[in-house]
Formats: structure tokens, C-alpha cells, sequence
């Protein structure tokens, strides 16, 4: 299938010029409290994925109709009421991982990137570029995620999805696992390095200061 | 129309709160039977990994009627209560909520593992960010205990969520919940430190609240078998 450098851009952009997480900011709350381990990182990042690229082209295919002054409230009701269905057929068909993602049900419903995509992209374009640009912009807060959670594990607990990885010898030499990196603001500062070599490699997306 | 009018505004809202919730509620009507039995199979995957077995879903439902030979309520001296005897998820034991005050009495499983009968306790207390739980397997002296389950809604990664992994759980079989016949439970004490009067577990680094939660739970919840457990390690 081929895709027009216009709808490419759309998919790519969020990946890495346009990341909802380092360049736009948003999301930032999720991608600190369920980081801890590289597992829910992993999970979140999919739900995610899927809740903003259909919530996109649901709200898409209706933007012509929605009154401007409930738009808002729309978005939110299209976006709960999406995830709870999610939430439900999921409790039906695999148990198990709706276990792991109930805590999470919460913080997708209120994570900015969702808002923020269905508010700035879906009501002024049509349902595929809607539908890519959710794609697009849950797989760049998704790999944000993943890297987040994989240094977090690792160095905080010394295990890679609940597998030991940090040999023994080591723990036995007087090596301990970061207790820092569980914490929430261990979480942030490595977003902010994410940023630091990000924007040291795309030296357009750096600001003035004078 | 005019998409600004008040007018359609007010219908608008109108019929999409309908839909959704006509939608939300056709969905849960469909899908509650198939819920129902996750729950249920979920239930009694818990009740046997208190007693040492990690069974997959598929198996559970055999694993657990061919292991646990009767379930009923007991009142607080820990009497059983007459006709609630049942296995069955539609019996007294299997559908009482612990926090449930207009429950006949409090559940009590027994398994039977190895020829031994083993009595399953279930206990549900509070942890940091939402409620915790569990099943304790303990022997027929009413104090040796057999094995641990711990549960919990929203517990962080990697500290309080630890609770509900072997490395914890391990540490509870043998400990006991009688010392010279007072009920004295298991306690989840800071990691290094001991107690005398009690016998204890370390509790989770990093995870303190969960793990004093853990220990409040113990006390408390299963407390409220005391007499229960009393009545067992008397006779025995």
C-alpha cells in the first residue's frame, strides 16, 4: 500500500520530529508512573496505540457533525466510552491481561496525547490520515516508553521482563540495584536525557535563549 | 441545521450520551457470563496457588474440584453455619465478599493435598494505592501455614506489587499463627529487623505501606477467624 509523502509524514513525523513525548510534551504523567518495569511499559505503549488511532478516526468521521461549543466534551465521551468497551471485551477474552491493564484504564483515558491528537489532528482531517497520525503518534509515545521503562528495570531492579539479568557475580562484588530508579523523578530525569540526545541530534528543534 | 444552534447542541449531546450508553450496556449485557466465569476461574487459580500450584486457566477448574472437597461459612466463635456447605461458585463460600455485612458468616475452604487437609482463609486488607488481598492455606493444627496468595488492584511495580510474586510468598510456609495458644499471625517487619513475640517475615524494600498493609491484613482480616483456628488447634 502505497502511502503519499503527505500521509508518510504524518505516520513518521511522531516517531521523531514531532514526538508526543520529547518534542510535544505530552503524556508525561503515564510514561512516569508506569515505567517502572519494561512489562507495563510494553502493554501501556500498545493500548495506547490502539485507544488514540481509533479514537481518531471515530471522532474523524463525526467532526463535521460535533457543535463547537460540546467538542471537548464529545472527545471525552467518545474516548472513555472507547476504552471501557476496550476494558470490557478484554475482561471477556483475555483475562489475564486485563488484570495489568485495569490499573492503567485510568490514566488512558486522561493521557494528553489523546486529547491532544483528537483536538489538533482528527477534527480537521479526514478518518486514514486521522487513523495513521494515532498510529503514528502512539508508537513514537510507545518507544519513549519502552527505552524509559528498560533502563528503569534494569538498573533498578537488575532484571529485564521479571528475567535476572544482572549476573550474580556482580551483586556479590558489592553491586546494588538503583532504588532511585524506581521512584517517579529517576523517571523524568531519563526523559529529559531522551530529550537532551534527541535534540542535540535535530538541531531545529532546539529554542532560542537569549 | 446550523451545526451552532442551541437547539441541535442539546440534541446532539442528547443522543450521543443514548448511544453510548445503550452501547456500553449492550456490551456488558454480552460479555457478563463470559466475565463471570474469567472471574470465577481467576478465583480459583488464587485459592490454589495458595496451596502451592500455579495451574493455567484452562486447568484450573478441574485442579481446583479435584482438590478442594468442601468450602462453608463459619460464624465468629467459628462455628459452621448449617446449610452453607458447597464447592460450587454458586455456593455461600465461593460467592461471600469478605466486606459483605449481610454475609451469613466468613469463608472457609478445605482442600485436601497429599491425603492432608489443608483449611484456605481468604483475607482482604488495604494497600498503598488500593485494596490488597489474599489466601492463606494453613494446616490442620489451625497455625502451621501451608502456603500464601497475595493480590492486589494497583500496587507500583516493582515494590508493593512484589507482594504477589514466590520470593514473598515463600517466606510465610512454616511460620505460624498461634504462639502458646494466642493468635498472635505472622507479622511483615522492615527487612533486618526481628520480632520476639511474633513469628515474621521481611517485608518488601521500597514497598513499606504495601508491606505494612501485608501486615495489617494478617492481623486483622484473618483475625477475624481467630476463634476458627482456635477451635482447630485445640483439638489438635
Amino acid at each position: 500500500m502505497a502511502l503519499s509523502s503527505k500521509t508518510k509524514a504524518v505516520l513518521l513525523g511522531p516517531l521523531n520530529k514531532n514526538n508526543p513525548v520529547i518534542v510535544q510534551v505530552l503524556g508525561i504523567c503515564s510514561a512516569l508512573a508506569v515505567t517502572s518495569k519494561l512489562e507495563p511499559s510494553i502493554v501501556m505503549a500498545v493500548a495506547v496505540t490502539v485507544v488514540v488511532a481509533f479514537a481518531n478516526v471515530i471522532i474523524s468521521l463525526l467532526r463535521k457533525s460535533i457543535p463547537n461549543r460540546i467538542r471537548i466534551i464529545v472527545q471525552l465521551v467518545v474516548a472513555a466510552a472507547l476504552v471501557t468497551i476496550v476494558s470490557e471485551v478484554l475482561a471477556a477474552f483475555a483475562y489475564d491481561v486485563n488484570k495489568q491493564l485495569s490499573v492503567f484504564v485510568g490514566l488512558i483515558v486522561t493521557n494528553c496525547i489523546l486529547m491532544g491528537r483528537l483536538e489538533a489532528f482528527a477534527l480537521g482531517n479526514g478518518p486514514w490520515p486521522s487513523f495513521l497520525d494515532g498510529i503514528g503518534n502512539g508508537l513514537g509515545y510507545g518507544w519513549i516508553l519502552i527505552v524509559v521503562g528498560f533502563f528503569r528495570e534494569l538498573l533498578g531492579s537488575g532484571t529485564l521482563l521479571g528475567y535476572q539479568v544482572v549476573p550474580q557475580a556482580l551483586y556479590d562484588a558489592g553491586y546494588e540495584n538503583n532504588g532511585l530508579m524506581m521512584l517517579a523523578p529517576m523517571a523524568i530525569l531519563l526523559v529529559a536525557c531522551i530529550i537532551w540526545i534527541h535534540r542535540s541530534k535535530n538541531k531545529e528543534l532546539q529554542e532560542e535563549t537569549n | 441545521m446550523n451545526r451552532e444552534n442551541s437547539g441541535y447542541t442539546i440534541i446532539y449531546a442528547s443522543v450521543m450520551v443514548i448511544v453510548v450508553a445503550l452501547g456500553l450496556a449492550f456490551t456488558h449485557q454480552v460479555l457478563n457470563d463470559k466475565q463471570i466465569a474469567n472471574e470465577n476461574t481467576d478465583k480459583m487459580q488464587q485459592i490454589l496457588r495458595s496451596l502451592n500450584l500455579e495451574v493455567n486457566a484452562a486447568e484450573a477448574q478441574n485442579k481446583y474440584s479435584e482438590l478442594v472437597k468442601n468450602a462453608y461459612l463459619v460464624d465468629d466463635e467459628g462455628v459452621k453455619v448449617e446449610g452453607t456447605e458447597g464447592i460450587t461458585p454458586d455456593d455461600p463460600a465461593f460467592s461471600t465478599e469478605l466486606g459483605d455485612a449481610q454475609a451469613k458468616g466468613l469463608p472457609v475452604y478445605e482442600a485436601e493435598v497429599d491425603g492432608a487437609t489443608k483449611y484456605i482463609i481468604p483475607m482482604s486488607g488495604a494497600g498503598l494505592w488500593g485494596p490488597i488481598w489474599g489466601y492463606l492455606a494453613v494446616e490442620t493444627d489451625g497455625s502451621t501455614i501451608y502456603g500464601s496468595e497475595f493480590g492486589h488492584a494497583g500496587e507500583t511495580p516493582g515494590l508493593g506489587a512484589e507482594i504477589e510474586y514466590a520470593p514473598f510468598r515463600n517466606q510465610f510456609k512454616g511460620k505460624n499463627l498461634f504462639r502458646e495458644n494466642e493468635f498472635t499471625s505472622v507479622a511483615v517487619v522492615k527487612p533486618g529487623q526481628t520480632n520476639n513475640r511474633r513469628d515474621y517475615v521481611d517485608g518488601i524494600s521500597g514497598g513499606t505501606i504495601t508491606s505494612k498493609g501485608v501486615d495489617n491484613m494478617l492481623l486483622n482480616s484473618v483475625g477475624r477467624y481467630k476463634n476458627f483456628l482456635m477451635n482447630l488447634h485445640t483439638a489438635n
